[in-house]
């Protein structure tokens, strides 16, 4: 019995036999490399969208709708509420940067199920792919999912209510930011579930946000909340966000307190998140999870 | 039955005469061997694939099942070798353990020299594997998903590789379909071409030819055999078609239980068993296992 060398013929001694050993160097650790597979990602998901309309209507839909609902609502009350009146647009900007950190959210988690649901995991780390790098990729996927949503609300919220977003300034793109990270961190926290629950736990992906919403002063400003429940909102990072757009809207100030104290809690979370993920990701390394997961 | 070269001994498990062997299937007459093989070499940085008392068990206590149980073999670089077993007897497992995609309860994994469990990222780039149990895409073209693997893996050649891949595995006329639309057939070429994007030094197949059509069958053997003698690749397959493990493997590691039953080649196994062929071999041993409790693992439908 033998191993052979691909070129030697086998034979019946029973014994093995071994070639030499070439150790190559590493492959796959530098930048180029790390970018090379996060393009690979960002590939999938583009060829993903692109191929299907239904999805492009999906990311679109949805922002349209609130926006709508919203930029009706707010003419109702311009007449009808001085505080509306003070600040055209409060409401508009409200919902629009809502939907920041919903697109946010959703443009990763969704892009995780999609993996989800055609059994890829196990392709995708087989590979030299590392889940940091397979985040990253999926949130610049979900930055062009989050786009494609977006710029369609924000040109008809100009067209209709004649609120420009843009209209906020510089702030604006330090508002996004953190808005779009409280959805990532938020958004990994769901896969660190999904990865540990499965399927079943699917639904958690589109209605853990929503569970935020009252706390995160969307609407309203802080000292507005009953007084026990403004601990709660104050830890919640896009509350700050909210109480800074209103500062401009209202009194045309930028709180730059408010920016910070968003971004640090964004980014406590976000570390928070990442060890949860790859917590996670060790515990269905354990379990065989990412060899069995799927519809 | 021993034997030694280059220093390393293999010693695979003793117990079987050829005399005693019956001429049909009953299962009862046929003994456990006496000790495990010996399939490991001296330093198992000197395998291409290495597994070295590997354990996974799952649950604890009185509800512990060890899919794997204590597992230990060396597959020296340019290989062919064949993981064969029933089902429930570790295969999808000591694959997944090897692959990093499963970290073992004990024991470590070793391909070309890196641990699976700790350097995965060291090595990935230079293995690949093919199981027509684990999906790609289904949305995304052939096309489409030999391209994010061709960059997932670093290749840089990616646009003439899948061209060569796809001409060779018969899929030119299919690179613009969905894989999704594809037959299982197709699926499999599709994730043998997958397996190949990269020129892997180490190749895990799992049922490389599940579905496809004697022909074609036997057109992907013969490719995979060609692929290996001009690259000098290490394989590792696992397989229920006992001709292909005839045919591309030089040495077959029999698994039972989560346990290494046998080894050898299969020329060597066939007589040793007194049969004609493997898979009389392999119905020896699958049989005996029924009679026996039998590991479960997450998967395992190999």
């Amino acid at each position: 019995m033998t191993y052979n060398m691909g070129n030697e013929p086998a034979d019946d001694t029973g014994a093995m036999k071994l070639g030499t050993v070439v150790r190559q160097p590493a492959l796959g650790q530098t930048q180029g490399q790390r970018w090379h597979r996060m393009s690979a990602l960002i590939w999938r998901h583009w060829y993903l969208l692109r191929g299907s309309l239904p999805r492009i209507f999906e990311l679109v839909y949805w922002p349209l709708v609130q926006l709508l609902t919203w930029v009706l609502l707010s003419q109702f009350l311009m007449g009808n509420s001085s505080w509306v009146a003070q600040a055209a647009g409060v409401l508009i900007g409200a919902v629009l940067l809502w939907e920041v950190v919903l697109r946010a959210q959703l443009g990763l988690t969704l892009t995780f199920l999609e993996e989800l649901w055609s059994r890829n995991l196990g392709h995708l780390f087989v590979s030299p792919l590392h889940p940091l790098e397979w985040v990253g990729s999926l949130m610049i996927v979900s930055i062009i999912r989050s786009a494609i949503g977006l710029i369609p609300a924000f040109i008809l919220a100009a067209l209709l209510a004649n609120f420009s977003v843009f209209d906020l300034g510089l702030p604006l793109v330090l508002f996004f930011a953190s808005l779009m990270m409280m959805g990532w961190w938020l958004a990994m926290i769901i896969m660190a579930i999904l990865l540990r629950h499965g399927l079943g736990a699917e639904s958690i992906a589109w209605m853990s946000l929503w569970v935020l919403v009252p706390f995160s002063c969307v609407y309203y400003p802080l000292e507005s909340m009953p007084v026990w429940l403004q601990p709660i909102s104050v830890v919640i990072p896009a509350t700050h966000v909210f109480e800074g757009m209103r500062d401009i809207l209202f009194d045309r100030a930028f709180n730059w307190w408010q920016l910070g104290l968003s971004l640090g809690l964004n980014v406590l979370y976000m570390a928070l998140a990442t060890g949860l993920l790859l917590a996670a990701f060790r515990k269905a390394r354990q379990d065989g999870k990412l060899l069995q997961m799927g519809e | 039955m021993a034997g030694s070269r280059d220093g390393l001994v293999f010693r695979p498990g003793g117990g079987h005469s050829a005399a005693t062997m019956p001429d049909d299937h009953t299962p009862a007459p046929l003994d456990r061997p006496t000790q495990a093989p010996d399939c490991t070499v001296a330093n198992p940085a000197d395998a291409a694939i290495s597994a070295r008392g590997l354990v996974k068990q799952y649950g604890d206590g009185d509800q512990a099942e060890r899919a794997v149980d204590n597992l230990s073999f060396d597959i020296p670089f340019g290989a062919s070798t064949a993981l064969l077993g029933g089902n429930g007897a570790g295969k999808t497992t000591t694959m997944a353990m090897l692959l990093g995609l499963l970290t073992p309860t004990a024991g470590e994994a070793r391909i070309l020299g890196d641990d699976m469990a700790t350097n995965r990222h060291q090595v990935a780039a230079r293995m690949n594997f093919s199981s027509p149990y684990v999906e790609l895409p289904y949305r995304l073209t052939i096309r489409q998903n030999l391209t994010v693997y061709g960059k997932l893996y670093g290749v840089s050649d990616a646009r003439d590789r899948i061209a060569h891949l796809a001409d060779d595995l018969n899929l030119t006329a299919l690179l613009d379909r969905p894989s999704g639309q594809l037959s299982a057939g197709q699926k499999t070429r599709l994730t043998l071409a997958k397996a190949l994007i990269n020129r892997p030094e180490v190749l895990l197949l799992d049922e490389p030819t599940a579905s496809l059509d004697p022909d074609t069958g036997d057109y992907v053997r013969q490719y995979l055999a060609d692929y290996l003698k001009q690259t000098g690749a290490t394989m590792l397959l696992a397989s229920h078609n006992m001709p292909e493990v005839e045919r591309l493997c030089d040495h077959v590691l029999m698994l039972r239980g989560g346990k290494l039953y046998d080894a050898g080649a299969p020329r060597a196994l066939i007589e040793r068993y007194g049969r004609q062929n493997l898979e009389e071999v392999f119905l020896d041993i699958a049989r005996q296992t029924r009679a026996q409790p039998q590991a479960t693992e997450p998967g395992d439908d190999v």
